[in-house]
């Protein structure tokens, strides 16, 4: 059995820092603010152009003016900055964010992601997503090991077209905690109850297993 | 007009000057500070075969997306489409064209466009689809892309204040591309939720100086949302 999705969200969490300011990306990558923990400090960055995203409003709060990179109405934090997307993108590509959270569709052994685009569907578009891996030094992917028919999203090499090169350092997945280094994957924490065989067999590229891997844990 | 007095009474006065085949710039992200009513003045008018730099293109019913049902867009240059269906039906049959940008490339070509900066190197989206046929260059041992700055004929703004000398200030995450957008103009419309005085905007507090303002007009907004979330 792999973590769920807020599993694996709070693995996530387990990375922050206090004084942190973070990028949360959508899907997964959002859940991760609700895992932030007790006593600490973190300051949410939304690439539309807040710098200390509060939570969703109540009824109340609602207003058309207040959104985040998802088009989610939002409240601002206390403390909180609002600046024009050109600012905010200084921040993104300037690498003044501390931590960037964000989805992919797959992840080669050299780092690169593809996150934006499948040839054949149609085409949305990338928004913010190359610019955050490009300018951000501390990158945590997170996403399904496999594909539901069990084919590995962890490769040798990504076949879709890129987002960002030689970029992604660590990712989270259901089954582990993996770091890239060297051209290779390597297995830093096991889902709990995940097996490093089973890791092995989704890992399409190399992967470097080293001593015993600890299992997860969660507060 | 007098001076410096920007205002204009009529949006077709506000949008004069808009043909066929022109560029326009437009503020907003998502449904979030878009110019309303400067969008339904370009639905009235009829203009056609306009290219858009915006970063997303509305809904079906609503923003950008209303221009689609008379096919008066050819171009978008965009970072984020496709949350409507006509767009999608017109992408896919190659009657619209898109050029899709990342974010912060596409403020940067705005910021850049007006002022002044043809172009500039970045490393979004080297490796990838966006730098093909494009320069690159090192610095410090890291690839860089060329990316070459926007400007257009007309440039369309959503202002929370606004003076009759074009100074505007812009309310909440409503400011995102505004800002950019108002510099990169040749012509440059405001539509502002309020007109004020001159002096009674704060200098200190002013997000965009009248310089770059061609025209303001009061506008009215619907301020659709278009993901409503609430707090359990």
């Amino acid at each position: 059995m792999g973590l769920t999705r807020e599993q694996i969200a709070m693995r996530v969490a387990q990375e922050l820092q206090d004084g942190y300011y973070v990028n949360l990306g959508i899907g997964i990558p959002t859940l991760v603010a609700n895992y932030v923990p007790e006593g600490m400090e973190v300051m949410l960055q939304s690439e539309n152009g807040l710098l200390g995203m509060g939570p969703y409003p109540t009824e109340d709060q609602v207003d058309a003016d207040m959104i985040n990179a998802g088009k989610e109405t939002v409240t601002a934090a206390t403390g909180a900055a609002i600046f024009n997307s050109a600012e905010s993108f200084a921040m993104i590509r300037g690498g003044h964010v501390d931590l960037t959270v964000l989805g992919a569709f797959e992840v080669d052994q050299n780092g690169n992601i593809a996150s934006w685009m499948i040839p054949g569907k149609l085409v949305k578009g990338m928004g913010g997503a190359m610019d955050l891996v490009a300018g951000a030094q501390n990158i945590v992917v997170t996403m399904t090991h496999a594909d539901k028919k069990g084919n590995s999203k962890l490769l040798k090499q990504c076949s879709l077209p890129l987002t960002g090169v030689n970029c992604i350092k660590k990712i989270v997945t259901d089954l582990a905690v993996m770091e890239i280094r060297d051209g290779r994957f390597h297995l830093i924490e096991r889902a709990p109850g995940v097996s490093v065989e089973e890791i092995k067999q989704k890992t399409e590229g190399d992967l470097v297993v080293e001593g015993d891997v600890p299992e997860m844990t969660f507060a | 007009m007098a001076g410096f007095d920007k205002v204009v009474k009529t949006y077709e006065e506000a949008m004069a000057g808009l043909e066929d085949g022109m560029t326009v710039i437009a503020g907003g992200f998502g449904l979030c500070g878009i110019p309303e009513g400067l969008i339904a003045q370009i639905k009235t008018m009829g203009t056609k075969d306009l290219t858009f730099v915006s970063n997303n293109c509305g809904v079906d019913d609503f923003g950008l997306g209303i221009l689609l049902q008379g096919k008066q867009i050819k171009k978008m240059i965009s970072s984020y489409v496709g949350e409507n269906a006509e767009f999608e039906r017109q992408y896919l049959a190659g009657e619209l064209e898109v050029e899709l940008t990342p974010q912060g490339t596409l403020a940067e070509k705005m910021r850049a466009g007006g002022a002044g900066i043809p172009a500039f190197f970045t490393a979004t989206g080297y490796g990838t689809p966006v730098a093909e046929g494009k320069e690159t260059r090192e610095f410090d041992g890291r690839p860089y892309v060329l990316e070459e700055s926007i400007t257009g004929e007309f440039a369309i703004v959503r202002a929370w204040k606004a003076d009759r000398y074009g100074n505007c200030i812009y309310r909440d995450t409503a400011m995102n591309f505004n800002p950019m957008a108002a510099t990169a103009g040749k012509i440059t419309v405001v539509e502002a939720e309020e007109i004020v005085e001159p002096g009674e905007l704060n200098p200190t507090e002013i997000h965009t100086p009248g310089i770059y303002v061609n025209r303001v007009i009061q506008g009215t907004f619907e301020k659709r949302i278009e993901r409503l979330t609430l707090s359990k």
